[in-house]
């Protein structure tokens, strides 16, 4: 098995609020993330596939689909926009890195057809980053 | 569907600290050969980074695995606190004992935070310098591990 990462930017604005919860609760639970009018991150995303090398190619998949399915699914929908009233599939739920990465996911396993989705790695910062798997994958 | 999907929440920190390798077990000469500069006698400092991973429920009220504020102050207590800005050597008690290499760095954090109430610890990753990492996810690496 070979795993193969494709790396992407985009920028995006969000804002943490839970409309379940007072002003209050919500300003103690997310901080500066709660400010109303929203705030802005450089998101950088990786992507793992998995996957034998075809024998005639030599590739799991070509990175040039990949980075056509990334641009698509991910770049056109996310990038420079405002996540929470702008991309449909994090409607009613709180654009966190670890809502995002899922999303992203559920976005790009279908779309990946040859090899399969391993990981997604979502950097909200350089210190901060969400991933999600399915739960047992082998290595890496 | 989705609830064989796994998800990790990371987070890196920072500090600095020296360190000195020696090994009591060793003779001069040996630690010497073994360790080569980072023998030698007064030791010498790192900015360490330190990537801790931990994996949960994703809470449908606030989206999060763990709140980035209590992780923080917890890592912050039990890690960046006693080590920032300290020598390994001198002032970690395990390290008295125990080479303060970054493996076993490594896994002193780990012991540190593995009983974190919040969330499971999935792992530990430090860069000693930007060239050299390291990473420990508990004895039961194999499974742990599945996904890096």
């Amino acid at each position: 098995m070979v795993y193969l990462t494709r790396k992407i930017e985009f920028s995006a604005s969000h804002l943490y609020h839970n409309p379940a919860l007072s002003a209050d609760e919500n300003r103690r639970i997310f901080g500066k993330c709660n400010n109303p009018h929203g705030h802005g991150h450089n998101y950088t995303l990786e992507v793992t596939v998995a996957g034998e090398p075809d024998p005639v190619t030599g590739m799991v998949l070509d990175l040039k689909e990949l980075k056509a399915i990334l641009e698509r699914e991910i770049m056109e929908r996310m990038d420079h926009r405002f996540l929470n009233y702008e991309v449909p599939e994090l409607k009613d739920q709180i654009p966190t890195c670890e809502n995002i990465a899922r999303a992203i996911w559920k976005l790009l396993e279908p779309k990946i057809t040859q090899g399969r989705l391993h990981k997604v790695r979502l950097y909200e910062s350089p210190d901060i980053f969400a991933e999600c798997y399915r739960n047992g994958a082998s290595q890496p | 569907m989705s609830n064989d999907l796994k998800i990790v929440f990371g987070r890196r920190y920072r500090f600095a600290a020296s360190h000195r390798l020696h090994s009591d077990q060793l003779t001069d000469e040996q630690n010497c050969r073994v360790y080569g500069k980072c023998n030698n006698p007064y030791g010498h400092g790192h900015n360490y980074v330190v990537e801790i991973s931990v994996s949960g429920t994703v809470h449908p009220a606030t989206g999060m695995i763990v709140n980035l504020a209590d992780l923080d102050e917890f890592v912050q207590r039990q890690v960046i606190e006693p080590f920032d800005h300290k020598s390994l050597n001198h002032d970690v008690p395990v390290f008295r004992a125990t080479v303060p290499t970054t493996e076993n760095l490594c896994k002193e954090i780990y012991q540190r935070l593995k009983h974190f109430p919040l969330a499971k610890l999935e792992r530990v990753r430090i860069e000693e310098t930007s060239n050299n990492a390291f990473e420990y996810a508990g004895e039961e690496m194999r499974d742990r591990m599945a996904v890096r």
